[in-house]
């Protein structure tokens, strides 16, 4: 019966291993790239070290195997936000269909600061006002 | 039932196995077409994701817990390399941003 549901959760993450292949593939922009690689890829390596957890049936690997999928989804989501704004800020085109891009013009010229949001400083420069952004 | 299973896990890691191949297969295409440097380390970062996924399919298809730690040293790898990736890009367009060099940007690492 283990045998059954572990081959079900490496069929399933096989799926999402491969629709993240196909998104990065497919879709337009780095960003729309970015979705399809962070949530599916995250979710497709992660699937298949439950499976992996579940198939050992030992204390010590299925441990190990949680530990490294606790550690996939805790930093996924950081690398994408780095990459993300990285991407932003240097320029990388949007979709010509894009409809909104609720962040143009909120960086000041410096490409450090968000301006109308509550959190002043995004970086930890607070300290060394940037008399070249003005 | 459990003879079933076991045949069925088989079968399972072989599909599994061409689906990450077919999916690297388009990850190294946006890797090589890119546009932009982002796009690459996004195919980059998604490399990683699929070698662990590859590792811990072979460790599964082998009985081999040893793999695993393999597979969790590269998610390490994998993270700190596309942090760094970010850095570059972000450092790069904040001095372009500014029309410097580069290299006035060291105070703030």
């Amino acid at each position: 019966m283990i045998d059954f549901i572990s081959a079900l959760i490496v069929l399933i993450g096989a799926a999402f291993a491969l629709i993240a292949g196909i998104g990065l593939f497919r879709l337009p922009d780095v960003y729309l790239r970015m979705h399809a690689a962070t949530k599916a890829g995250t979710l497709g390596a992660g699937l298949m070290l439950l499976a992996l957890a579940l198939d050992a049936q030992q204390l010590e690997v299925a441990a190990r195997a949680i530990a490294g999928i606790l550690f996939l989804l805790f930093t996924a989501p950081i690398a994408a936000h780095l990459l993300g704004r990285a991407g932003y800020l240097s320029g990388s085109p949007l979709w010509t269909k894009t409809r909104f891009d609720e962040l143009s013009e909120k960086y000041d010229a410096d490409g450090r600061k968000l301006t109308g949001t509550p959190v002043e400083d995004l970086r930890r420069d607070a300290t060394k006002p940037d008399d070249r952004a003005t | 039932m459990a003879e079933f299973g076991a045949q069925f896990l088989e079968w399972s890691i072989d599909i599994a196995y061409v689906a990450i191949i077919l999916s690297f297969a388009l990850t190294v295409f946006r890797l090589l077409r890119g546009p932009t440097l982002s796009d690459r380390v996004v195919a980059l970062d998604m490399m990683a994701l699929l070698g662990i996924a590859f590792i811990g399919l072979f460790s599964i298809a082998t009985g081999e817990a040893a793999y695993l730690d393999v597979a969790i040293a590269l998610a390490l790898i994998g993270f700190l390399a596309t942090v760094a990736f970010a850095r570059y890009i972000y450092r790069g367009a904040l001095a372009e941003r500014r029309g410097a060099d580069i290299s006035d940007e060291g105070d703030d690492s």
